[in-house]
Parts: structure tokens; sequence; C-alpha cells
């Protein structure tokens, strides 16, 4: 179970104006400002859930992400993971979750996909039988194959999304966090990449937390929604909350983006 | 403390446990510890095997790297070769002595650099967000950063350090004995630890500025330009930096006076491995950036 309660966090960010002027300036005296993430966000997400984290860019999705897998400290606030505070704990911690970020690779860049996936096996610690079986489980589902003898460097976006995600769930987390798993990919790839997270839910009762920009996927994938602006919570409901009107989903929230401000 | 204590092995130690249980758990947590490090020490190894790997992958730029590297300390050489052309004798130092301070420094250096890449190289993973990755893996960040770069192609220092070893140490005058060639181990594990210090200190820098900073330089790549010479030939005041700031002297000054005969004070053996110690304020800094890391961008 996922627990976080008022959590909040803010970064200093460097401002300055465009020109090389401005610049040389800043060498100097530079103008911090505080941006606000994360103001008292709160929120519950029990075992085996597929919840789907939507809100515009900047909303504070990804900081959320970044909280609950132990990579930032939050100001304030209490989170929970399975009875583990992530930040604390983090080694612990990140041995039950699987983390995929959508706009970085995991794999390593010159050797075949099997390679990294052997020496994430070292990493976890994951046993030679349970590894087996993972693997084949997941070459099967993701129609891996023939991928995982060539580098990662030469796979399409959407070939190396799959190899992402197996690599994130060869140690079996019972918790998985996507950011932006279906960014840029094709609509060959986003079906195949959903109908895994679906499956893989089902099959695993695997929690998954996904932020995304595509309705589709949330429309596909889950029936709860959290949307946040600004760095807070609007709303938490299901998808017919959203769709009142059951027109297209895109518009839909936009409109709800713009009824909130955000 | 009584509480990690309580969270590790899931309830509260009775303080009326007879000995041989606490003994039992003693050896069970030495084990626990032993293989705990065969086991970092095994994946160690892998990360080697997949940046050597990885390396392979594109063997012209591998080769010319190597020969590049040697050339750089090849020219190095070439400059104290002329020096004692002209000179016979640097502050007492003959060119030979000079050599095997050079060799062993060099040696120190590329070994810290082929083994600890990943701290030099550490800015851009700090930059581009990809140390969240390191975060996300339930391992040491230290041993991960390491993994992360292993740069074979300091094998072209080595070369050039192995080539003066092998030309002055048979010409130095050194009676070798058991004694000599142990400080030059000494020598070489304390120079090797203290140059992967430094590295991580610069790593740790990259926390709070996310850019490398190039005055750390002076202490890597200057010191090993510098270091071809027994550090109190730059005087007192070096020689005093040297000793108790930023101690190269424990790896180079003071044990080579024993091994080339101007000291007999056997403590000087075991010197190198005070250098050691180094680690630990690199380590404690390391560690207060990792805290103060935040993240970048989506």
């Amino acid at each position: 179970m996922i627990t976080m309660e008022n959590v909040s966090k803010s970064y200093k960010v460097a401002k300055r104006n465009a020109g090389f002027g401005e610049a040389w300036k800043s060498l100097f005296h530079r103008e911090y400002e505080t941006i606000h993430a994360l103001k008292n966000v709160s929120f519950t997400i029990n075992d085996g859930e597929m919840v789907g984290y939507i809100g515009p860019n900047g909303a504070g999705k990804s900081s959320t992400i970044k909280i609950l897998s132990g990579i930032l400290t939050p100001d304030d606030g209490t989170v929970l993971v399975d009875g583990r505070i992530p930040y604390k704990d983090r080694i612990r911690h990140v041995k039950e979750i699987g983390v995929v970020f959508g706009q970085r690779s995991q794999l390593w860049w010159d050797v075949p996909v099997i390679d990294s996936f052997e020496l994430l096996k070292d990493i976890y610690s994951i046993s030679p039988q349970s590894y087996k079986q993972n693997l084949e489980e997941l070459t099967e589902l993701l129609d891996l194959g023939e991928l995982l003898r060539s580098p990662a460097r030469q796979l399409s976006l959407g070939q190396r999304m799959r190899c992402e995600l197996a690599a994130s769930l060869l140690h079996n987390p019972r918790i998985l966090f996507l950011d932006e798993p279906t960014i840029g990919l094709d609509a060959v790839s986003k079906l195949a990449v959903r109908d895994f997270i679906r499956k893989r839910n089902q099959l695993h009762k695997t929690t998954v937390l996904l932020t995304t920009h595509d309705m589709q996927d949330i429309e596909a994938l889950s029936d709860r929604i959290i949307l946040i602006g600004k760095g807070e919570i609007l709303m938490d409901g299901t998808l017919d909350d959203i769709k009142k009107g059951g027109e297209n989903i895109d518009e839909t929230i936009a409109e709800l983006y713009r009824s909130f401000d955000v | 403390m009584p509480k990690n204590y309580r969270d590790k092995n899931g309830d509260v130690p009775t303080n009326n446990a007879t000995g041989d249980v606490s003994k039992n758990t003693m050896a069970q947590d030495e084990s626990s510890f032993v293989a705990k490090k065969t086991s970092a020490l095994k994946l160690w190894m892998r990360y080697i095997g997949i940046n050597v790997r990885c390396t392979m992958q594109y063997k012209t730029s591998f080769f010319m790297m190597v020969l590049g590297q040697f050339f750089v300390s090849f020219s190095v050489f070439l400059g104290v070769y002329f020096m004692f052309q002209r000179f016979h004798s640097v502050k007492g130092y003959t060119y030979q002595e000079v050599l095997l301070c050079f060799a062993v420094f060099l040696m120190e250096f590329s070994i810290a650099e082929m083994v600890a890449r990943g701290f030099d190289s550490f800015s851009s993973m700090v930059r581009t967000g990809s140390f969240d990755q390191v975060l996300v893996r339930p391992r040491n960040e230290v041993l991960q950063v390491l993994g992360s770069k292993f740069e074979l192609t300091r094998i072209g220092r080595m070369l050039q350090a192995l080539l003066m070893f092998v030309y002055a140490i048979p010409r130095c005058g050194v009676d070798w004995n058991f004694a000599k060639v142990l400080t030059l181990l000494f020598m070489l594990i304390g120079g090797t630890a203290l140059f992967s210090g430094i590295f991580m200190i610069y790593a740790a820098f990259c926390f709070f500025t996310l850019e490398g900073l190039e005055f750390m330089n002076v202490f890597t790549d200057g010191a090993r330009e510098h270091g071809k010479y027994p550090i109190d030939v730059y005087g007192k005041k070096m020689l005093f930096f040297g000793t108790f700031i930023i101690p190269y002297a424990l790896v180079q000054y003071y044990p080579l006076t024993y091994v080339i005969g101007k000291n007999d004070n056997p403590l000087l053996i075991f010197l190198p491995l005070l250098a050691l110690l180094f680690l630990l304020p690199s380590y404690a800094f390391w560690r207060f950036g990792v805290r103060s890391y935040c993240s970048s961008g989506s």
C-alpha cells in the first residue's frame, strides 16, 4: 500500500533573462525563485490498483514518482510504501519496486540487451531459477525474442521500451512506477505496452502508478485517476467522473485543466 | 541507534541473552558481512566486464586512445629526460631515482583513473539525471558509480609507467630487499586510494555545482605532472601541503626516501597506508552530496 500524506517539495531555480549580458550578470549575482513542485499532496493507493496520474507539464508528476521511488526527499509530510519510508530505507525499498522513466534508458547502450539483463540479475541478486522463469515470461509477453541479442542502441524506441519494461520487472517487484511509458511510441508499440501493463497487473497483482499525457493510456488502463496541477491534487476519481458528457477524452481533460486554471 | 537495531533484526535484542547466542549472532554478522563484500566484488567484476565489452565495440577508438594515453605520458618523460641531459641531479636525486618516483606516481594515478573513472565523469551523470537510475537500484551508490565506467584505455599510461619501472628498478642503485618491495607495493595501494579519494571529492562537488570543477584538475592531472619529482623538490611549503592537506607525500616522497636509502626509519614502509585514511573524509563529503541531491528534469 502506498500512502502520501501532506507531502510538500520545493526547488530553488536560478532565473535570468535571455542574452549574453544577462548570463554574465548571473555569474555573480543570481536570482532564485522557489518552485513549489508539490503542495500538501495526499493520496492512498491500495495493493493491486492501477492508477493513472495525470496533469499538465510541470505539475509535479515526476517529483511524486521520484519521492515514491526514494530518489528525492520531501521537505515535509510522510510517505510510506508497504511500511517503508522510501528515502530513508532506500536499498530495502528499491528491491521491491520497478521504475521506468520513459525519457531515460536503463540499458547499457553498446551491449546486447541480454547482457544488461544479466547485470541486473546480479544487481538485484535474483536467484537463477526465478531469473530464468521471469525472463521466459517477460520474453513471451513482450515478444522480445531476437531483440535480446541486439545492442540497445540499435533498437527502435518501441522495441527499446519493451526491453525497458522487462528490465524493470526482472526482480518481480510488487509495485511498478511508470513515468510516461508510451511517450513517442507508434500506435502498434503503444498497444503492445498497454496490453502488457494490463496483463502484468492482472496476473501478478502488481500495483501500477503511471503518469502519461496520452489519455488513451488512461482509458485503456486505469479505473482510477489522480489529477495534479501546480503541485496540488485537484481530483481523485474514476474515468467516469471525468467523462461526464462522453465526448472526446482529450477535450474533456483540457476542459478540466482549464476549469482548475492549471 | 537502538531503533535501527530493532529494524534490522525484527525484534528488540534482550540484554539477558547468553554469551553463546551473542557470539553466534556475531559470527553470523561477520559471515554476512563477508558475503556482502564478496557479492559486491563479484558485481563490480561484472560491471567491468560489461564496460570492457562496450569499449571493444569501438576498437579503433580504443587503440587510438591507448596510444594517445601512452604518448601523453611519454612526452612528460621526455621532459625529464632532457632535464637530466643538462643537469645530473635535481636536488640530490639521480635520473634513475626520479624515474622510479615518476613511475610509481604515474602507476598510482593510472590505476585510480582506470578504476574510479566513474567519479571523474560524474558531472554528466548528475546533469542528465542518470544518477536517478543509480538510486533506484538496491546497491551502494559508490559501487554503482565505480561500475558505471571502467577506463581500460588507461592501460596506455600504465604501459609507460611499467617501462619506466623496468628501466629504473635495476639501475637506481637500490639494494632491493623484501622491505623495499613491500614499501613500493604499499605506495601503489596508498596512492591509488588517495587519487580515488580526490576523484570522489571531485564528483561530490558536482552535486552542488552540476558542472565538473576544472580547478580540481590541479589536484589530479596537475599532481600527476608535478609528482614526477619527489615533492620536496618544490620546497618546504609544498611539502607541508603534501603532508597534511592532500597527502601526496605519504605515497611518494617519504616512502621513496626509504626505498632509495636516504632514510632508514622502518616506519616509512607503512606510511603510505596512512593515505587510505584520506578516503574517510572523501566518503563523508560524498555522502553529504548524495543527501543533498536533487534530480533534474522530467
